[in-house]
């Protein structure tokens, strides 16, 4: 017993030795990431975990900061009369190893972003760039010469687009366009974008680089001296963990080994939202909903009930829709989410400046169980329309299905919603859900009658969010096919007047609601824990946490 | 004897290759993929992923390769985590795993044999009411109710030891004592059963007869046949904390491979799962023929052989 107190106390201390730290007085900044990222390759990327470390160590054509966007590597741009060319004009400046940053390096790095060999799961992106050639050369096996790209000179980059696009400027903030360098790409070693993740090979050219990556752990992120805006930089090193339990991190931050967490256990929600000055909610710019199955035998018409079931009919999905209390539900979330009447939610100024969620207005569609007496008439109208008694359609509806993927959240929600049906429309729908990977094969494949579905918009623009509607496009899970729908999605897109852009898009969500293929439950917000010593730090509008800016103040 | 080795040595590796078989086509049978998104993956898109990984080559030629690279120990690469093969997150994950689970296994048997030993010679008093009553809780309580209980209490709290990581010797002792709960109350309770029955056996009234001291009584006699049962659970036992809990390694957020167990099921990761799988059952292969090796050493009536 004696000599194995002894190995073990001999243990500890070589563990002791090993972690004695040296003093140190750099400004240390202690993030929790979440999850160790799959990739910190901008063009391979195609999480938010990854993102939010990219945009630490990356810097594209311009920086997006609380909604503005700034000049990052583009000094300035112009875009031509017609709306179809986007001239960037680059700023001398380097990457981090020293060498200098060009248009080239742009021009590599979109191309191998949207090349199939490089097999980048969010390629996808490039559809809604607009760029000429892009989709051809994702989607089609066209050329990469026929993209309309090009580096006019050194310091001069050009964009050719097939239909003027609004938000093309602001979407560069997004770290799939941020440059990246051949070499340093092709290094040897450096295969599957793992030459970012190693301090010896990675070069960026963002705020920060890249120097310590222990899998599973963490990170350890350097101010980068060669960034162009280095003298606004304020932290020297970034201690990132990936620390993916929320309790664990919540404790880490109480005992004042994190600065900064991208998410608390929800039960913890309610009580900071009301005592904490360092806890911050966030619209986050997506959606919470049920999508109808309009198309339940798959032939890609919307027909009638005798070929896609009770949810052709656009008044009893309408009633279903109204008899919701979203304001119970968010309540019940408890995370500040707000009640959702159309899909575009909170965030999106029109081109008069408005928020495009608050004049949109709510269709009807209550956030309390105001419009309940309404839905009970509905409901006796859809019964009629679909030649049946109302205790017809009640006993129909209980062989039907609302499917959603295992989670609590998503459960509560869920029997939340059957509960309101039963009460106020006299039905009790069976809740089925099936493990996500699952559910997700079940979902495109049709084959159920109310499923859960969320979606976050990837640009600035209301018809990131609309778009998944239109009648081709493989999101399209209710499947809606409303061929005047896609009209109007098409000219909002087609304009270079930005009143008609969005005359468009407001009539494209009017008749969208009109036919409710989807319930909306309500829009997402993000929420953040920060020490109030960490200064100057910012969020993009889509999500991404940017500290480059930012500083500690003890 | 030698002929007994080859033999176990043979069928061991038959083991292996029909767990890796069944792994292999039960995680194709799942619905899903590696490359299944919240977002879904065009289709156009998906085929790119899949001719990188070669995913889309007929099931069977897949299989084939997959066998070819397993019998070289070359486990493929992770079709999540980009770059990384599973014999680098293996690489990178055990040494944490390890040494969480050798720090446990340390703790189980160092102080659980000796609390049931105590608890069956003084059976029905206080002390085995009170270690029986401790090793009951310790069985029941899942390990993530110990772990979080660790951090909110310990860590969080008072401030004693640090939250996540092993970045210090205090570090390790939340995720040894949590990982060693269940364990260490099991063979605490294996232990006090098997002693006590050993104690009503003949052979140790006779030696009791013979005026041999007690301390030899037991020490020398009877511990050897009641360590039997407590030595077949403990070697599988070793196999499986050494290679890490998801449990505990999420909670204290510790960069070991336990979490792989799982996430790698979730994520279709179907090169980590087949790779964590067959390492796994290697380990469990080895400690269960240590463990006849024990017996053998400890109980002469146990021959090896086949």
């Amino acid at each position: 017993m004696k000599k194995l107190l002894l190995v073990l106390v001999s243990f500890v201390l070589v563990l002791g030795l090993g972690a004695c730290k040296k003093a140190n007085e750099d400004i240390v900044f202690n993030w929790n990431i979440g999850a160790d990222p799959a990739t910190l390759d901008p063009s391979l990327n195609g999480a938010s975990d990854g993102g939010d470390v990219i945009n630490q160590t990356f810097e594209g054509l311009v920086r997006e900061i609380n909604g503005v966007v700034q000049p990052g590597i583009a000094e300035s741009w112009e875009v031509s009369g017609d709306g179809r060319t986007v001239t960037f004009h680059l700023r001398e400046s380097n990457w981090s190893d020293g060498t200098p940053l060009t248009a080239d390096d742009f021009v590599y790095a979109w191309k191998r972003g949207m090349d199939p060999a490089t097999a980048s799961e969010y390629s996808w992106i490039w559809e809604y760039t607009n760029v000429v050639g892009a989709n051809d050369a994702v989607y089609n096996g066209g050329s990469l010469d026929d993209v309309g790209i090009t580096a006019i000179d050194d310091y001069t980059f050009e964009v050719q687009l097939i239909n003027p696009t609004a938000y093309f400027v602001s979407l560069m903030a997004f770290y799939h366009f941020m440059p990246v360098k051949q070499s340093a790409v092709e290094a040897a070693g450096g295969e599957d974008g793992l030459w970012a993740k190693d301090p010896e090979l990675v070069v960026s050219n963002g705020p920060f680089v890249l120097t310590e990556y222990n899998i599973g752990e963490g990170l350890v992120l350097e101010r980068n001296p060669e960034y162009w805006n280095a003298d606004v930089v304020g932290i020297d090193v970034i201690q990132g963990k990936f620390i993916d339990d929320e309790s664990t991190a919540y404790a880490a931050y109480n005992a004042g080994d994190l600065d900064f967490i991208p998410s608390v256990p929800s039960a913890e929600v309610p009580i900071l939202i009301a005592e904490s000055d360092e806890f911050y909610v966030f619209p986050l710019l997506g959606t919470y909903y049920y999508s109808f199955n309009m198309d339940k035998d798959g032939d890609g018409v919307n027909e009638g009930y005798d070929q896609d079931g009770l949810f052709s009919n656009a008044t009893l999905r309408t009633a279903l829709s109204m008899s919701i209390d979203r304001e119970a539900i968010c309540e019940a979330a408890g995370a500040g989410q707000v009640p959702a009447a159309g899909f575009v939610p909170p965030g999106f100024l029109d081109n008069e400046g408005n928020d495009f969620f608050l004049t949109a207005g709510t269709y009807g569609v209550a956030a309390d169980d105001s419009a309940y007496a309404a839905a009970v008439t509905l409901f006796a109208q859809a019964a009629s329309e679909l030649g049946m008694t109302v205790a017809a359609l009640q006993a129909e509806l209980e062989t039907q299905e609302l499917l959603y993927n295992t989670s609590e959240g998503h459960q509560m929600i869920a029997e939340m919603v059957q509960e309101m049906w039963a009460s106020n429309l006299g039905f009790t729908m069976p809740l089925a859900n099936q493990e996500w990977a699952v559910f997700q094969d079940t979902r495109s494949a049709g084959d159920f009658e109310i499923a859960r579905g969320g979606w976050l918009t990837d640009y600035m623009d209301p018809s990131g969010l609309l778009s998944i509607f239109g009648s081709t496009n493989s999101y399209n899970d209710p499947n809606y096919y409303n061929a005047a729908f896609d009209t109007l999605l098409a000219e909002s897109q087609a304009t270079t007047d930005a009143a008609v852009h969005f005359d468009k898009l407001y009539a494209a969500q009017e008749m969208f609601i009109g036919d409710m293929p989807i319930i909306p439950i309500y829009h997402y917000t993000d929420t953040m824990l920060v020490k109030d010593y960490v200064e100057g730090w910012a969020r993009s509008v889509l999500g991404s946490v940017d500290f480059s800016q930012a500083t500690i103040n003890k | 004897m030698r002929s007994y080795y080859v033999k176990r040595f043979f069928s061991a590796i038959f083991t292996i290759l029909i767990i890796a078989t069944i792994t292999f086509f039960l995680m194709r049978m799942i619905p899903g993929g590696p490359f299944t998104r919240e977002r879904q993956v065009p289709d156009e898109i998906l085929a790119a992923l899949n001719a990188r990984y070669n995913l889309d080559d007929p099931l069977f030629i897949q299989y084939l390769n997959y066998m070819k690279g397993l019998v070289t120990f070359d486990l493929g690469p992770s079709f999540r985590i980009l770059g990384y093969s599973v014999n680098d997150l293996i690489r990178e994950g055990f040494p944490t795993s390890a040494k969480i689970g050798i720090l446990a296994t340390i703790l189980i048997v160092s102080v659980g044999i000796p609390v049931g030993i105590i608890s069956a010679l003084k059976q029905n008093s206080p002390i085995d009411y009170f270690v029986m009553f401790m090793a009951t809780l310790g069985v029941t309580l899942p390990s993530f109710v110990i772990a979080t209980f660790i951090i909110y209490f310990f860590a969080g709290q008072l401030g004693w030891i640090p939250s996540n990581g092993l970045n210090s010797p205090l570090a390790y002792i939340g995720p040894t004592i949590a990982l060693s709960g269940y364990s260490l109350s099991f063979v605490a309770r294996l232990t006090r059963s098997s002693m006590l029955e050993v104690l009503r056996q003949d052979y140790v009234r006779t030696a009791r007869a013979n005026g041999i001291s007690e301390f030899k009584v037991i020490g020398k006699h009877a511990l050897k046949n009641a360590l039997i049962p407590v030595i077949t659970y403990i070697g599988p036992m070793i196999a499986a904390i050494l290679t890490g809990s998801f449990v505990i390694e999420k909670v204290f957020a510790l960069p070991g491979m336990g979490g792989y167990f799982v996430e790698s099921v979730t994520n279709r990761d179907y090169t980590v799962i087949i790779g964590m799988t067959v390492f796994y059952a290697a380990f469990y292969i080895i400690m269960v023929f240590l463990v006849d090796i024990a017996y053998s050493m400890i109980d002469p009536r146990i021959k090896l052989s086949s």
